[in-house]
Order: C-alpha cells, then sequence, then structure tokens
C-alpha cells in the first residue's frame, strides 16, 4: 500500500503542494502547534517539569468523557470539539493541580504523585469511555481517537479552533518569556523580586494545556509528551543560548508537525501522532549524536583531543626532563637536547606500555615534535625543544605554586601539578609568573629546576 | 511546645543590646520581630528580634542547621513563618521588595542553565520593567556595569557553566547590584570561592558602605568576621548575640552559639584568638 503510494508522484506531489484542502488544512495546523509546543516544551524542560506533560494529558480523558456526557444529557450530539476540548483542558489542569498538592501537603515525592494521578485519572476516563461505549450516541462520537489521534474525521471549525489555541499559547509564550526564564532559572530569586512564582507555574501550566488540548485530536492524548519534550530536548543538543534554544525547537516541532502530519496524510491508516513523534525523534537521535554544543560526537571529540595533548605534554616532559639529567648547565636551544633518547628510557620514566608509547610517538611524529632516528629512539625536532621546555617550565611554574601558596607537601606535588598543568592558559602561565617572580628568577623561556627530585 | 518553651528560657539570653548604641529610628533597613520558623513542627529559628542600623556591614554566623540561611529565606518570604513580622525601612517587607537585593546561594540554581552570564545580571533588572515588557537596552547596559563593578565584564558572554565558582558567585553578586537595592541579604557569598573572588567581594562590600547601604551577609568563616563585619549576629535558631563586632565576638559567646559541638569551637577558639591578634595588630578597625 505505501508503495503504491509513492509510486503515484502525482498524489505525493498533491500532498506536499498542499493542494488537497482537507490535507492542507492538518497540515497546516499541526505545524503551528508543532512550532507552539517547541517553545512551551523548552520552558517546561527548562523548569524540569516535562513529566508534567504527560501527566496533564494522561488526564484530559476523564474531562472529555464527562465533556461528552454533559453535552448529551444537555440533548446535544457530543460531538462538539470545543466542549470536549473544555473538559479536556478542566481535568487535565485538575491533575497537575492534584500533583502539585499531593507534593506540597504530603511528604510524598513528586514522581510517586504523578504516577498516581496519572494513572488514576487515565483509569477513570477508560471506565467513563466503557460506559458510553453502552450508549447509543457513542457510536458517532469517536472519543477513543483521542487516545491516540485521529485527523479524519475533523472539520474545517476545529482546524480553526485548534490554530486559534496554537497561535494564542505561542504569543503569550513570547509575551512572558523574561519571566519564565526567571522563573526557570532562579524561582527563589523571582520571588524575591516580587514575581509570583505560583501565578506564574500556574500561566505556564495553561500553556502547557492549550497545547496539549489542541493536540489531543491530531497527536493523540498519549504521544502528545513527545511533542512538548522532544523538540527542547534536540535543541539542548545544539545551543546554550536560551533565545536561540527556543527559537530551534519551535522550529523542530514545527518540522515534525509538518512532516509527520504530510506523511500520513498520503499514506491511508498511517496515524500522524505517532509519525509526528518518530519525525521528531530523528531529529533527537540526530541532534543526540551531531549537536554542536552538548552533542555525543562533539563531546567524545573534545575529550579525546584533551587525553591526546596530555599524553603529548607527558612525552614532551619526559624527554625533557630525561635529557636535562644527561646534560649539565642546561639552557634550551643549545642542541644538547637534539640527542636521541631511547624508548627504554622513555617508558620507565612513566607507566607506558609498549604500544601506548608507540601511539604517542606516531602522534607526536605527525605533529612534527619529534623525529625517529631508529625504532628505538626519538629525537626532539627544533619546535619539539621548545615545546616540551614550554611544557616542562608549565608544570615547574605550577608545582611551585602549589608547594609556596597552597601548601601542597613537594611529594604530592608532581601528581597534582599533571591534573591541572595540561588546561593551563597562557592568561594563567602569566599570572603564576608574576606571582612568582620574587621566588624564581625567570628571564624569557628559562625553565626552573624541579623542586622536587626526579626520578 | 510548652516544653520547648520552659527549654528555652532555661538558656540565658545574653543580648548585648547594639541596637541602643547605634540609631534607633523605625526607619531601620530590616527590623525583625518576634520571628519564627518551623520545618514541619520542628522550630528552626526561634523567636528572633533584630533591629539593624543603616549603612554596616552585618555577618551573621553560627553552626550548620543553626538557621542561618533559614533566616534570611524567612526576611524574604520565600518559606512561610510560623510568627513574626519584618519591617524594611519602617514599612512591612511586601512594599518594599525593590529596596532589599538578594543574593542567593549559589547551589541553588542549576548552572548548566542555557543562559549567559549578562542574562544573568540581567534578571536583576526584571522587577524595574515589569510583566511583559521585554529587556531593553537600558536594563542590559545596567547589567553591564554591574558586572564591571565585580570584574566580569570580560565574562559577559560566557555561558554560566563554563565559569569557575568564584565568578559565577560574582555574577549573582552582579544580579543583585544590577537590582539598586538599599538593602543586600547574602546567603553565603563567600563559600568555595577563591582568594581573588574573596578580595572582590570584600571591596565590594566596602564599595556598598561607603554608599549608606546596608549588607546582612551569612558568613561562616570565623577567622575574617573581624575583618570584614561592622557588626554580627550569633545565631543559633535564637540570636546568642547581636552588636558590633569588636563587643559580642566573644569566645564565650562563641561557645554559646556552637554550644557543645567541640571541634567547631576550638576552631572557633583559635579563630577568636588570631582574629584578636590581627585586631591589636591594625589596632582595630
Amino acid at each position: 500500500m505505501f508503495l503504491s503510494v509513492i509510486s503515484d508522484a502525482d498524489g505525493l506531489l498533491r500532498v506536499f503542494l498542499l493542494m488537497d484542502y482537507n490535507t492542507r488544512l492538518v497540515v497546516f495546523s499541526t505545524t503551528l502547534l508543532g512550532i507552539a509546543s517547541g517553545l512551551i516544551g523548552s520552558f517546561l524542560l527548562l523548569r524540569k517539569r516535562s513529566l508534567m506533560g504527560d501527566a496533564l494529558s494522561h488526564a484530559t480523558l476523564p474531562g472529555i468523557a464527562l465533556a461528552f456526557l454533559v453535552s448529551v444529557y444537555f440533548g446535544g450530539t457530543g460531538k462538539s470539539l470545543g466542549v470536549l476540548l473544555t473538559g479536556a483542558a478542566i481535568t487535565g489542569v485538575l491533575g497537575v493541580l492534584a500533583v502539585t498538592v499531593i507534593r506540597s501537603q504530603t511528604r510524598i515525592k513528586d514522581d510517586t504523585a504523578m504516577g498516581v494521578v496519572l494513572s488514576v485519572f487515565f483509569g477513570a476516563g477508560i471506565v467513563l469511555l466503557g460506559i458510553i461505549q453502552t450508549m447509543p450516541q457513542a457510536r458517532a462520537a469517536g472519543l477513543e481517537s483521542f487516545i491516540y489521534g485521529k485527523t479524519a474525521s475533523m472539520v474545517y471549525q476545529d482546524f480553526v479552533l485548534l490554530s486559534v489555541t496554537a497561535v494564542v499559547c505561542l504569543v503569550l509564550s513570547l509575551l512572558l518569556f523574561k519571566e519564565f526564564r526567571l522563573l526557570c532559572f532562579d524561582e527563589g530569586f523571582a520571588q524575591s523580586q516580587g514575581w509570583s512564582v505560583v501565578l506564574l507555574d500556574l500561566l505556564m501550566l495553561l500553556l502547557v494545556a492549550g497545547v496539549t488540548v489542541a493536540g489531543l485530536q491530531t497527536v493523540g492524548l498519549i504521544l502528545i509528551i513527545a511533542f512538548l519534550i522532544i523538540p527542547a530536548a534536540s535543541a539542548r543538543m545544539w545551543t546554550f543560548r536560551f533565545g536561540h534554544m527556543l527559537g530551534l525547537a519551535a522550529v523542530i516541532g514545527g518540522i515534525s508537525g509538518w512532516l509527520g502530519a504530510s506523511l500520513s496524510a498520503m499514506v491511508a491508516g498511517l496515524p500522524a501522532g505517532a509519525v509526528i513523534v518518530l519525525t521528531a525523534a530523528s531529529i533527537f537521535i540526530f541532534s543526540l549524536l551531531f549537536g554542536a554544543d552538548r552533542g555525543v560526537l562533539v563531546q567524545m571529540f573534545r575529550s579525546c583531543r584533551l587525553r591526546q595533548r596530555i599524553r603529548r605534554q607527558h612525552l614532551l616532559r619526559a624527554l625533557y626532563e630525561i635529557l636535562e639529567m644527561q646534560v649539565e648547565g642546561n639552557t634550551v636551544g643549545t642542541g644538547e637536547f637534539k640527542e636521541s633518547v631511547s624508548c627504554e628510557d622513555l617508558r620507565r620514566k612513566r607507566t607506558w606500555s609498549g604500544r601506548e608509547l608507540r601511539k604517542i610517538i606516531d602522534d607526536a611524529y605527525l605533529e612534527a615534535l619529534v623525529e625517529l632516528p631508529d625504532k628505538a629512539h626519538v629525537r626532539l625536532t627544533d619546535v619539539g625543544v621548545r615545546e616540551s621546555a614550554r611544557v616542562t617550565r608549565n608544570h615547574r611554574l605550577w608545582e611551585i605554586y602549589l608547594i609556596e601558596y597552597a601548601d601542597i607537601a613537594p611529594s604530592h606535588v608532581d601528581r597534582d601539578a599533571d591534573a591541572i598543568e595540561h588546561i593551563l592558559g597562557a592568561k594563567l602561565t602569566a599570572k603564576l609568573e608574576a606571582t612568582m617572580a620574587d621566588s624564581i628568577q625567570l628571564a624569557g623561556m628559562r625553565v626552573p629546576g624541579s623542586p622536587h627530585p626526579i626520578h | 511546645m510548652n516544653v520547648l518553651r520552659n527549654l528555652f528560657s532555661g538558656h540565658s539570653t545574653n543580648i548585648v543590646d547594639g541596637h541602643d548604641l547605634v540609631d534607633h529610628s523605625p526607619k531601620s533597613p530590616l527590623a525583625i520581630h518576634d520571628l519564627t520558623v518551623a520545618y514541619h513542627r520542628k522550630p528552626v529559628v526561634w523567636d528572633v528580634d533584630l533591629e539593624i542600623p543603616e549603612g554596616k556591614l552585618i555577618g551573621i554566623i553560627g553552626p550548620n542547621g543553626g538557621g542561618k540561611s533559614t533566616l534570611i529565606k524567612a526576611c524574604l518570604e520565600l518559606i512561610p513563618r510560623s510568627s513574626g513580622e519584618v519591617w524594611v525601612y519602617g514599612q512591612p517587607y511586601k512594599k518594599q521588595r525593590k529596596q532589599v537585593g538578594y543574593v542567593p546561594q549559589r547551589e541553588s540554581v542549576d548552572w548548566d542553565f542555557p543562559v549567559s552570564a549578562l542574562d544573568v545580571v540581567t534578571m536583576g533588572t526584571y522587577g524595574q520593567l515589569g510583566w511583559f515588557r521585554p529587556v531593553n537596552r537600558r536594563s542590559k547596559a545596567l547589567a553591564m556595569q554591574a558586572l564591571e563593578k565585580v570584574n566580569m565584564a570580560d565574562y559577559a558572554q560566557r555561558q554560566i557553566s563554563q565559569l569557575s565558582g568564584g565568578q559565577q558567585q560574582r555574577v549573582f553578586l552582579a544580579r543583585a547590584l544590577a537590582q539598586d537595592a538599599s538593602l543586600y541579604l547574602m546567603d553565603e557569598p563567600f563559600a568555595a570561592v577563591d582568594a581573588s573572588t574573596e578580595k572582590a567581594i570584600v571591596a565590594l562590600l566596602q564599595e556598598l558602605k561607603s554608599r549608606k547601604k546596608t549588607c546582612v551577609v551569612v558568613h561562616h568563616d570565623l577567622a575574617t568576621v573581624a575583618e570584614y563585619f561592622d557588626m554580627v549576629i550569633l545565631l543559633n535558631m535564637r540570636v546568642v548575640a547581636f552588636g558590633p563586632t569588636a563587643e559580642v565576638f566573644t569566645e564565650e559567646n562563641l561557645r554559646k552559639t556552637y554550644g557543645g559541638k567541640l571541634t567547631v569551637l576550638s576552631e572557633a577558639a583559635s579563630a577568636f584568638r588570631s582574629a584578636q591578634r590581627d585586631d591589636r595588630k591594625s589596632g582595630g578597625l
């Protein structure tokens, strides 16, 4: 079936160019919803209340059922989306308030309260749906579609309602941008400045309720939480700027909504909600791996680079120290530092295995820091001599600092200096020099003697 | 409750009436009356009465769990009071919020939050901006000035997780400065900061004092109390002593404050001795 649709190029075109009236409505309103939920989900994520959206969405079910019952009782058909969603919003907010009350009034923790409320409300909703099933009006209502989402039965007015809700939420969250940023970062300070944390939290809750309810029909109440969280979590991988994160989350949400709705319109029987979530999840996985700020690869690359640098500096310092002992009255650049050193000596200096050392030497060779006269020996290049002097100098400056100013015993200082010296910047080095100008004479690139015996 | 009351009335009160020596006007920057705070029916701050004079640097010291942070938070209504009133410049705190700058403990927030140092400091101006008004150029300029005061202007665009602990603390101070308050309540600003930050904070406190601002600072390092503060509040659930540092920062009062905790006591005693030594050396503050 899927293939047959794909091969129907004309049909494909119709969907993507939004030529079909109904498709256009679905795609448009879902994209809007995605933008709004990406934005509001970001606030929720940064407030560390992501799961609140889940409690809220599950708690909407009894509201839908009750709204239907009330509407039928007063002689309606129970099919008005506005009425059903109002009911959903009411019980949804009640559910979250129940969590808040349980948390503040008892010693039950947040997650437990959430679990209890979520399941109880959802259970109550299922029971009510069961009762509704026995009623004659039930067939036409299709209330189950709210659980997984279903776009087919929607009419023009429904789309208008959803779009307006999404836009209102969007505008409100932009207006409250500054307030929410403060609330999410530091609620204590917010309160001390006179902002009502309770009111702000309530406003955020109402916005979450707004997008959740607007998404019930298309995405379904089980998956709407993903629509709130995944775009925000993906955006966080790329940036550490608040505004950028929100903008990016809105874009990712919008793309997910647009793609999800389009795909599900192309293939009959493919539910929009699930496709939206999978689309968002693909973006999330991509962000998780390649995210520019905290993606897995970037972090791996960073720690790998640091490890490499540390190893290289260890090698250079080991070489320097070996050569220093061979040369009397050592001065860098006299050519004596260009003696070959055997790998055996180097291995004795640190706890390197043969293979490890080989790798480090190869790496240093690629950086043109050392030459390899033969298989068992290493020789510093001109650049290598300078670099090794610099590295050793930093290490010793730091050691002297630790001994003189931080009161660390000379026998322990080598290890402490090791841990920090690799990240010493030029600025800090200059500062160290200034601090210790009195205790040691440091002219130009002179390397001070080791403050402890070298073994 | 009665049992508790008896327990505490058994203690001898030793409040040196510091506020009798100084200005006793009703316009005290911070007047606390009968303040009691309890968590789960266990009192943490008990019947505190304080009237703080203007333009002084005031340290609050006391053992861990002695209610130092709780006292500040209760003043700011961040936690509910069981009883008592707090007056700021002669009016209830609620009406005077803009006069009060709060520097929370550094650990109270998540520093991995996606904002820059400048963003955080700008938050100090939100109160002046009011609802819905977006951050404007003026509030950014104010924030920049505040950052300059704590020598952090170079780090304005840094993401806050990339700052060191001391730098983060300075950002928090700058945020309170941007608010331009008259009374500052600071919760452990000296906790785990580097030497240069400590110096910067001390200089800042002095600068605030020279502008007639009042600073109430929760402090943990007994060795520096005499050097940093004009007055000191010794707090262990109740106020053991309050007054000019030279008068109330005595071994006897410290013993009363830190009670049976021997290690702390001996530490305090030695700190006290060294403080006195310094005092003599510098000829007093």
